[in-house]
């Protein structure tokens, strides 16, 4: 299994440092060597995902090491998704280095057994959690989406940095797609809330139990509605919009690490 | 020389190697050797080249030859059999149909002959003999004057030959050197500037303040790259001066009035007034931001004394470019360029070397001792596959049959040779060189 593992981490190493080469050199060998070995690594890794799912018999997500894993599986696939839709290929730069690094991550926490218990094998569980990291994986695009936004928008403002300048595509195009990848990932935010709260209700009785990854979640995702109807209502665009969509990531990245590790809550197993 | 009795003597027994090689020479003025006036008068219009190419052909020394005419050069490129007479000829041409001394024109006039004239014509493609290194248009217009020359079938074996040559080579400098990928004018800066801002330039309305000749480039420049959505409002003091100038571009004038008013929907604002204080101020700015709905605002200001706050630079989602900002990206962007050409000129150089390998394949001698050898390793290589077999024979056996076979290639080259000396009266002997050399493979 670790060796597997390791043929995965090889490749998504591999993207990064051609989507890095790419950054520099702007030649698009290295977009291809660098998307291409991200679809291999995706590949296998959904390999040993769907392969340990039918070993277990469960969705595989009941430790650290595994929704790491989960998480980085994610990534890739909505960055190879919508790389089709939005054409938005530099942003490999920041994608392929989190998903290598989330994968390494993985690899580094030992995988601790966890005795399965029937609570984990409904459906509504598996959607849930599919859902969320889905969501999570869009708005990780938009929040880098985000940064490559506000790094263009120093360039074009102190008219120093040509690097950036010269290699980022335009500010509107940035913040377009930037607001895309938030779309998508606050409806999948959305869908995999409920699905939660519905899961809740089936096992708990009650949709809501003042869990602290419950508030957390739901915060979050107030800061996205709030930047969606900013945007709608009042023209929050361009630098505004990026910080916010660092900002809500930030968030989000809280409700998945730093509420196991600093707060606790029934969430807690997953990320042992 | 001096054989200018006949148009072929150079041909007739002339069995050393040399003359049978025709000169492709290169004579002209281009935008360092002549002032624009004189490049003006020089200047060949498609229809004079036509005419001229019709006189060239029916000079007999010149055996190929085009024309090329741009505003920063005049250019006869020509494949002769007589490098001296044929450029007595053109430069007599030239003073007499463009009523110039003689004198004036010898010292502007340049003169590249072989492998020189190679470079040249690659280096003039490649645009890196133009004044602004890497300018895209020279291409196109040696491409045009060559279409013009194979019209009027003044071009042959060899021009054919180096002009798709020439295009290749410009191609490949242009792919594989960034000599022509940076904005290196104003009015180029300022559109690639607002490429980084805006998606594309479509649908937007660019206001332009103020009718300098600066500010009506960079329209033209932006103008070409928005189609027809885009829409263009003039601001000036004297306004049937704007509505002239609108007209031009299917814009429409408005009164400076309005230009506070104006902000809420335009999205990029040229300015180039006379004017010592600043036309649009900070406070004109900010209010508008919000019925803008934060849609991004670029001021280009090409004026001096400037028109523009620049504090307006630091509104959020308002970028505002002086005239020294714009020059500080060209002046690094000729810096690139300049490095680039060092690139390019190494491509020119890989390129002069392998066309004149070719062309020197074209001379007489060459072309016979590779057919010589060609047969006499054939001959050999058969002659002692059959010694081999006939073990029997004597030594005499042996020679007498080598002699044979030295003599049967001599006896089949000897036509051939002949032929290939002096192809009768046919001017272009190349033609049945290269043909020579693709029929026997060598």
């Amino acid at each position: 299994m670790a060796s597997i593992l390791f043929i995965i981490i090889f490749l998504y190493v591999l993207s990064s440092a051609g989507y890095i080469l790419f950054l520099f050199a702007q030649k698009q060998q290295y977009h291809r060597l660098a998307y291409h070995t991200l679809l291999a690594g995706f590949i296998v890794h959904t390999a040993l995902i769907g392969y340990e799912f039918f070993r277990i018999g469960y969705l595989p997500a009941q430790n650290l090491h595994q929704t790491l894993l989960i998480a980085g599986w994610s990534l890739a696939g909505v960055y190879l998704l919508l790389k089709y839709r939005y054409r938005l290929n530099i942003l490999g730069v920041f994608a392929a280095p989190l998903t290598a690094a989330i994968v390494i991550f993985a690899f580094c926490v030992p995988s601790v057994a966890v005795a399965p218990t029937p609570l984990f094998k409904s459906l509504w569980l598996v959607i849930h959690i599919i859902i969320i990291f889905l969501a999570e994986a869009a708005l990780a695009l938009a929040c880098g989406t985000g940064i490559l936004y506000l790094i263009q928008e120093n360039a074009i403002k102190t008219k120093t940095n040509r690097f950036f300048l010269k290699r980022l595509p335009s500010l509107e195009f940035l913040d377009r797609t930037g607001y895309g990848f938030i779309v998508t990932g606050f409806t999948l935010l959305t869908i995999g809330l409920i699905t939660g709260f519905v899961y809740a209700q089936l096992i708990w009785g009650k949709f809501w139990s003042w869990d602290n990854k419950e508030i957390w979640s739901v915060i979050s995702w107030l800061i996205y509605a709030a930047l969606l109807h900013g945007r709608l209502v009042s023209g929050w665009r361009g630098r505004r919009a990026a910080i916010m969509a660092i900002v809500g990531f930030a968030a989000l990245l809280f409700t998945f690490f730093g509420v196991n590790f600093l707060l606790e809550g029934h969430h807690d197993e997953f990320t042992k | 020389m001096t054989n200018s009795q006949s148009d072929n003597g150079d041909l007739t027994g002339s069995p050393a190697a040399g003359p049978g090689l025709s000169d492709i020479v290169v004579i002209g003025v281009n935008h360092r050797t002549a002032p624009l006036e004189l490049r003006e008068k020089l200047a060949f219009s498609t229809h004079e080249t036509e005419n001229a190419l019709n006189l060239l052909q029916e000079s007999s020394h010149i055996n190929e030859a085009m024309i090329i005419s741009t505003c920063n050069r005049v250019e006869v490129l020509m494949v002769t059999s007589d490098s001296a007479l044929a450029i007595e000829t053109v430069s007599s041409f030239m003073a007499a149909t463009k009523v110039i001394s003689r004198t004036q024109l010898q010292q502007s006039m340049y003169v590249h002959a072989g492998s020189r004239a190679i470079a040249h014509m690659f280096r003039v493609a490649s645009s890196l003999d133009s004044m602004m290194i890497g300018e895209p248009q020279i291409l196109g217009q040696v491409k045009d004057a060559f279409k013009t020359a194979v019209t009027k079938k003044s071009t042959g074996l060899i021009l054919n030959r180096l002009l798709h040559k020439t295009f290749s080579v410009a191609k490949r400098v242009r792919h594989e050197t960034g000599i022509g990928g940076h904005a290196v004018s104003i009015s180029y800066a300022a559109v690639e500037l607002a490429k980084k801002i805006f998606n594309s330039l479509n649908d937007k309305t660019v206001l332009l303040v103020g009718a300098g000749e600066m500010a009506e480039l960079a329209v033209e420049h932006l103008m070409r790259n928005t189609s027809t959505s885009g829409r263009l409002l003039v601001a000036n003091r004297t306004f049937s001066v704007g509505v002239e100038l609108a007209d031009r571009y299917r814009g429409q004038a408005i009164h400076l009035e309005e230009i506070p008013e104006k902000l809420k929907t335009v999205d990029i604002i040229i300015s180039s007034t006379g004017s010592p204080n600043y036309v649009i101020a900070k406070h004109h700015v900010k209010p508008v931001m919000r019925f803008r709905r934060n849609r991004p605002l670029f001021f280009i200001d090409i004026a001096v004394p400037r028109d523009i706050d620049p504090a307006i630079n630091r509104i959020s989602n308002a970028y505002v470019y002086d005239i020294d900002d714009l020059q500080g990206v060209i002046s690094e962007n000729i810096e690139t360029r300049n490095m680039e050409s060092i690139k390019a000129e190494r491509i020119v150089d890989e390129s002069v070397i392998k066309f004149t390998q070719w062309y020197e394949s074209l001379d007489v001698v060459p072309t016979i001792i590779a057919l010589r050898n060609k047969l006499t390793a054939i001959s050999e290589m058969e002659l002692s596959k059959t010694l081999n077999s006939l073990q029997h024979l004597s030594d005499e056996d042996r020679q007498a049959l080598l002699k044979m076979t030295e003599s049967l290639v001599n006896k089949i080259l000897h036509d051939p040779t002949l032929f290939l000396k002096n192809p009768g009266s046919h001017r272009n002997k190349s033609v049945y060189l290269d043909f020579t050399r693709k029929l026997f493979n060598v």
